[in-house]
């Protein structure tokens, strides 16, 4: 085999990796530089996306060069940003002034914990903006410097901006333990938004979004090949089932919009988990409908600026009112339901053109989605089980051993988590968690959120995915746990490479993806297959 | 070094209020002056900061979920620490002011290279010096009040009394005496050996450890070592108190140090983090509900974005969607 390259994990020796060391350097953290090392930083947004977007200074550049061609007067861009930003949000000033430094913060982060480096401990990422809030904004900052921990803004801190804010996920853990409740992922977004202004961001990020923008899904995938897609993953239910299935595509006048994560149309295990949603909205008989225009349900216009998330976002409800749906239904996606959750209503609402969300299988009223109108896969499946509208063979799972690995935003932006864990107690016999300090609000994330899991940022993946994939083994050792559950398609789409490298021979599924295999549906012959036409039984 | 500065300042604010007394005779200036300059920054400083943060909008509803949302019916949804009520969230935050229930969380990552794996413990020291210090800070703030209001109320007495029940030494030794100036240590200490928290912490973090152990201290000497003259001191405070200050003979020094570090501190409370009293009622990650899709929370300044209109994509894309047979709006 060829020598493994940093955007390899191969590269990567365990005892190195956890040999990590978690003494601060002899140096000052201002005096300290940042270290762009292969596998640690992600390559910068091509111009064609910036200039697609309306993004200033589109250009080619390189991260590891001196010159990163910024404008003439980009100090006065930052600052006034900044400024600006702050002056529109209490949150931000709240959070550039309240924080004591007690350190809580500090081991709560799964890439300091995975790779020791002190900026990566949340307290001195956010210092990192808050010393220039200091030493530009505040007199007492501006008479004593470093004295008060303030400084001037300099090409350097724009660099160690870059590094830093694009080695945090946003997955708010830290927020979790802050006595203030300070949430470095907006310190991060307002971070990204200033660097943005000088035309900085990562391709991984802003392909995604101009992809988008123009498609309606990261991948750009085009109408038709949509409907390939969709009629693809129908054939191999019917292979597997015997039921034929055919997806609604931009139907006018149905009852749901469905909208879920566009990485379930490409990657498995993603497939199979939309091949689910498929299965179980056909045995429902759900008059619903995809949508090509909003074939997106994530966004990564929030790893990149409010007003981005804004753009991408706004097509939801834009196609809900045009096909003229009752209502909203959407996917496992973690990212996405922070921005549906907390975000949507307040940007491209009032929806007041749908309907109050009800269940037609059950009649339940979705009274905690009566303002937004959109409502998550797993609330409307925890409710069809909850009334017995399914009929599940728990044993067709029987060969896996699983766990549920919360994701970050669900978790700590919207706080579901019994209702994926109803429905995998109802579709499999073997259910482990993972230890209390890795699970639910103290979750830790897939180490590839926010726009971070590209193979070419390999080496921050691995070690931001260490407490994660520790924990995964710990269940492993202990109850030969070979299935990782979870309801992200970031996570899908991370989450095996931090299990093959830290807990190797577990497979990530999507909750939904277990259900359908589980799924006795009506008129289906007898399953020999599950969705990734593996056989069901030991017999086979 | 950034302690050192800090000790140093601390050391010559100290040494400024002694020489002022003994050798310039500065009584009034630092017990009868002073005082109402502090008090009068203080109170315009910490009012100045709070309204400017409680007129800055709040865009977005982004309360931090630390517990199971209120979805279904049959399912129990964690009614402080993921409120979506207001009763919800004004627990939410007395538990986060009264006992710094995010702190209580508090566990230490121990990395075992050996092992390979990662352990995950309670660390409740810090939650622990935490209360002590600010509990015993606010109690003993409280006993104070005995110096400015005559007659003492009998709800000061009560706690004073409660505060030295154990009735051991005279006078009295308090608890809170000790609460407050342990608490305050293990701060420092902290600070001072965790190599982490040393690294991250400023000339500006140990200040006001400094100047808190030194009014602590200063407090401590008179009361239990030099055994001052507390009829002499309630005179002076009453003084302040009705604005006519005074001068009471035989007060001595180590009270003027006393006073003049207070003042220190509440001039200084304004400018730094200590605002964090006030600012811990305004974090929206904690005082708002999560009750996001069930209400609207409106944006002062969302404004008009540009997007990809679903008219603009169908032109874009109708031939194809046509051969494909997906429906289009014209034809």
């Amino acid at each position: 085999m060829a020598t493994p390259k940093p955007d390899q994990m191969e590269y990567y020796k365990h005892d190195d990796m956890w040999a990590v060391d978690f003494l601060p350097p002899s140096t000052g953290w201002m005096e300290t530089p940042v270290n762009f090392r292969p596998g640690s930083f992600i390559y910068p947004g091509k111009p064609k996306h910036l200039e697609y977007l309306g993004i200033p200074n589109p250009r080619e550049w390189e991260v590891t060069a001196d010159d990163w061609k910024l404008p003439d007067n980009w100090r006065e861009i930052v600052l006034k940003t900044l400024r600006n930003r702050l002056e529109r949000s209490r949150t931000l000033q709240v959070f550039m002034d309240v924080c004591v430094r007690c350190g809580a913060c500090a081991d709560k982060c799964h890439f300091f914990i995975g790779g020791g480096d002190p900026k990566n401990m949340p307290v001195l990422r956010a210092e990192l903006l808050r010393s220039v809030y200091r030493g530009e904004f505040t007199t007492a900052g501006r008479l004593l410097g470093n004295l008060v921990g303030a400084r001037k803004l300099t090409i350097d801190v724009i660099k160690e901006w870059f590094s830093y804010f694009f080695q945090c996920t946003e997955c708010r853990r830290c927020s979790v333990y802050c006595p203030y409740g300070i949430d470095t992922a907006e310190l991060t977004m307002l971070g990204r938004e200033l660097l943005l202004e000088l035309g900085i961001t990562v391709n991984w990020i802003i392909e995604p979004v101009s992809n988008c923008y123009r498609t309606g899904n990261h991948l750009g995938i085009l109408p038709h090949g949509l409907k390939d897609t969709l009629e693809f993953f129908a054939e191999d239910i019917e292979e597997i089932t015997g039921i034929a299935i055919e997806p609604p595509i931009n139907k006018k006048g149905a009852e749901i919009l469905f909208v879920t994560p566009s990485g379930d149309f490409l990657a498995d295990p993603g497939t199979f988990t939309c091949m689910g949603y498929m299965m179980l909205f056909h045995e429902l008989g759900l008059d619903y409908t995809w949508s090509t225009y909003a074939s997106e349900g994530g966004n990564f216009g929030l790893f990149t600026s409010a007003e981005m998330m804004k753009r991408l976002n706004a097509k939801i409800y834009a196609e809900a009112k045009r096909l003229g749906v009752k209502w909203i239904l959407g996917g496992e996606c973690g990212h996405m339901w922070r921005v549906l959750h907390q975000y949507m209503d307040t940007m491209n609402g009032p929806a007041d053109f749908l309907e109050v969300p009800r269940s037609p299988v059950t009649g339940t009223v979705f009274e905690n989605a009566r303002s937004t109108k959109m409502v998550h896969i797993t609330e409307f499946t925890a409710d069809l089980i909850q009334h017995g509208k399914l009929k599940f063979d728990p044993s067709r799972n029987d060969k896996l051993r699983v766990t549920f690995h919360d994701s970050c935003n669900p978790a700590r932006g919207m706080g579901l988590f019994e209702e994926p864990r109803q429905i995998i107690k109802s579709v499999c016999n073997n259910f482990f968690e993972m230890p209390e300090n890795t699970i639910r609000e103290q979750t830790f994330c897939c180490g590839g959120g926010a726009g971070l899991g590209t193979d070419e940022n390999m080496e921050m993946r691995l070690r931001g995915g260490l407490p994660r994939g520790n924990a995964v083994k710990y269940v492993q050792d202990k109850f030969d746990v070979n299935t990782l559950a979870c309801v992200c398609a970031i996570d899908r789409a991370t989450l095996q490479t931090v299990c093959d490298y830290w807990a190797p021979g577990v497979e990530v599924t999507g909750v939904h993806e277990m259900l359908a295999n589980a799924l006795v549906m009506k008129g289906e012959q007898k399953r020999t297959l599950n969705l990734r036409m593996e056989p069901i039984g030991d017999d086979e | 070094m950034n302690a050192l500065y800090s000790l140093i300042a601390v050391l010559v604010l100290v040494a400024v209020a002694i020489l002022g007394v003994q050798a310039l005779g500065l009584q009034l200036f630092f017990g009868g002056i002073l005082p109402y300059f502090a008090f009068a920054v203080f109170l315009a400083g910490v009012v100045f900061r709070i309204q400017r943060w409680a007129r800055a909008p709040v865009p977005f509803r982004i309360p931090t979920t630390c517990g199971q949302q209120y979805s279904l019916p049959w399912i129990k949804s964690s009614y402080l620490d993921n409120p979506h009520t207001t009763t919800g969230v004004i627990g939410r935050m007395l538990l986060e002011i009264l006992f710094f229930r995010s702190l209580f969380r508090n566990t230490r990552a121990g990395v075992e290279p050996g092992l390979k794996r990662v352990v995950y413990s309670p660390s409740l020291w810090m939650w622990i010096a935490a209360l002590a210090f600010h509990w015993g800070m606010a109690i003993l703030l409280f006993r104070h009040l005995r110096f400015f209001l005559e007659p003492v109320p009998q709800v000061v007495s009560a706690v004073i009394w409660a505060d030295g029940f154990f009735q051991v030494g005279v006078p009295v030794f308090y608890i809170t005496t000790f609460a407050f100036l342990l608490g305050l240590f293990y701060l420092l200490l902290r600070r001072l050996f965790i190599p982490q928290i040393r690294y991250i912490s400023l000339p500006n973090d140990f200040f006001p450890l400094f100047l808190l152990l030194g009014i602590g201290t200063t407090g401590f000497l008179m009361r239990h070592v030099v055994k001052t003259d507390v009829v002499g001191i309630k005179e002076m405070m009453q003084g302040l108190v009705g604005f006519h200050p005074l001068v009471s003979e035989g007060v001595h020094y180590l009270f003027y140090t006393h006073i003049f570090l207070v003042c220190v501190l509440l001039v200084y409370i304004p400018f730094s983090k200590i605002m964090h009293m006030g600012g811990v009622f305004l974090s929206p990650t904690r005082n708002l509900a999560n009750n996001n899709r069930m209400k609207r929370h409106v944006n002062p300044w969302n404004y008009p974005v540009k997007v990809h209109t679903y008219p603009e994509y169908e032109d874009h894309f109708r031939n194809k969607m046509k051969e494909a047979g997906i429906p289009v709006e014209k034809d």
